[in-house]
């Protein structure tokens, strides 16, 4: 299970996002190193600029970012900006980036919560799957379905964008 | 908030779902491939994959599976997507942005056709 959530504090001017999993968890020592460039669990390459990267755009806005994780338990990554920051990085295609995460790790268990100030938007995909019962997400009815939930609650609460 | 509008909806569109799946022709299971590492997704991937999906969603295209793939090495030829029907071997396409990646559903996914042009040969 991932849970994404993107909280928008505008009343205090904070925006923080966070993920976390119930996955296998990082090891303490691995932790320490991840926010170093140098550093990734691949092997293809030895440079892993994911989170470095995440760190300083938050840094660069009056936030921070931490990360916590148990081996066996989980991991969670919390990333936090000031909210009107003139370096905060837009927000980009959020609905799109959920629809196609759902859409592409359909093994995966995914929580989208987008809030702003005491508004809040939940979606979990558990009880979708529970439901089409083995049907593929890409079938167009279900994709279709899939996107407007996800759009539509995400429009509901936006906050109106100002020039 | 409710997390989905109704589970009658819910219901509907599983049916709905099912019987379409029920009319798709034997012709074997397709399966559209999107690089999405950080090199694709720099060189336009997200564009690539939304068009994929929107193409399936407004034609209505029944027995597709849409999934991401990270990094291939083959980053200057990103975005990347593959294609495979059946058991037979994967096609890799290179540059593929949202027109193309139209036009490989359109020649390739429904019409069998391997679209030669945009083929990457690994």
């Amino acid at each position: 299970m991932v849970t994404i959530a993107v909280l928008e504090d505008i009343a205090n001017d904070r925006m923080r996002i966070c993920v976390s999993d119930n996955g296998r968890g990082i090891a303490p020592e691995m932790i320490a190193r991840v926010l170093d460039p140098f550093t990734t669990s691949r092997t293809t390459r030895k440079v892993g600029l994911g989170i470095p990267l995440l760190k300083a755009a938050a840094e660069m806005c009056d936030g921070f970012l931490s990360l916590d994780s148990e081996p066996g338990k989980g991991t969670s990554l919390t990333v936090e900006f000031k909210h009107n920051h003139i370096d905060r990085m837009p927000m980009g295609d959020l609905t799109g980036t959920i629809l196609q995460l759902v859409i592409s790790y359909p093994e995966i268990n995914w929580v989208f919560i987008y809030s702003v100030n005491e508004n809040e938007f939940i979606f979990d995909d558990q009880l979708l799957k529970k439901e089409l019962d083995g049907i593929s997400l890409t079938e167009p009815v279900v994709l279709s379905f899939i996107r407007q939930e996800i759009e539509s609650g995400y429009l509901e609460i936006q906050p109106a964008v100002e020039f | 908030m409710p997390t989905i509008n109704s589970l009658e909806d819910l219901k509907r569109v599983r049916e709905e779902a099912l019987r379409k799946r029920d009319m798709m022709s034997a012709s074997g299971q397709k399966r559209i491939i999107v690089g999405m590492g950080t090199c694709g997704i720099a060189a336009g991937a997200r564009e690539t994959m939304k068009a994929i999906l929107e193409k399936i969603e407004r034609e209505g295209l029944s027995g597709i599976s849409v999934t991401q793939t990270g990094c291939i090495g083959l980053c200057e030829m990103e975005p990347i997507v593959q294609v495979q029907i059946g058991d037979s071997e994967k096609v890799t396409y290179g540059k593929v942005n949202s027109e193309i990646a139209s036009q490989i559903v359109e020649k390739h996914v429904l019409g069998g056709n391997v679209f030669k042009e945009y083929v990457i040969n690994l």
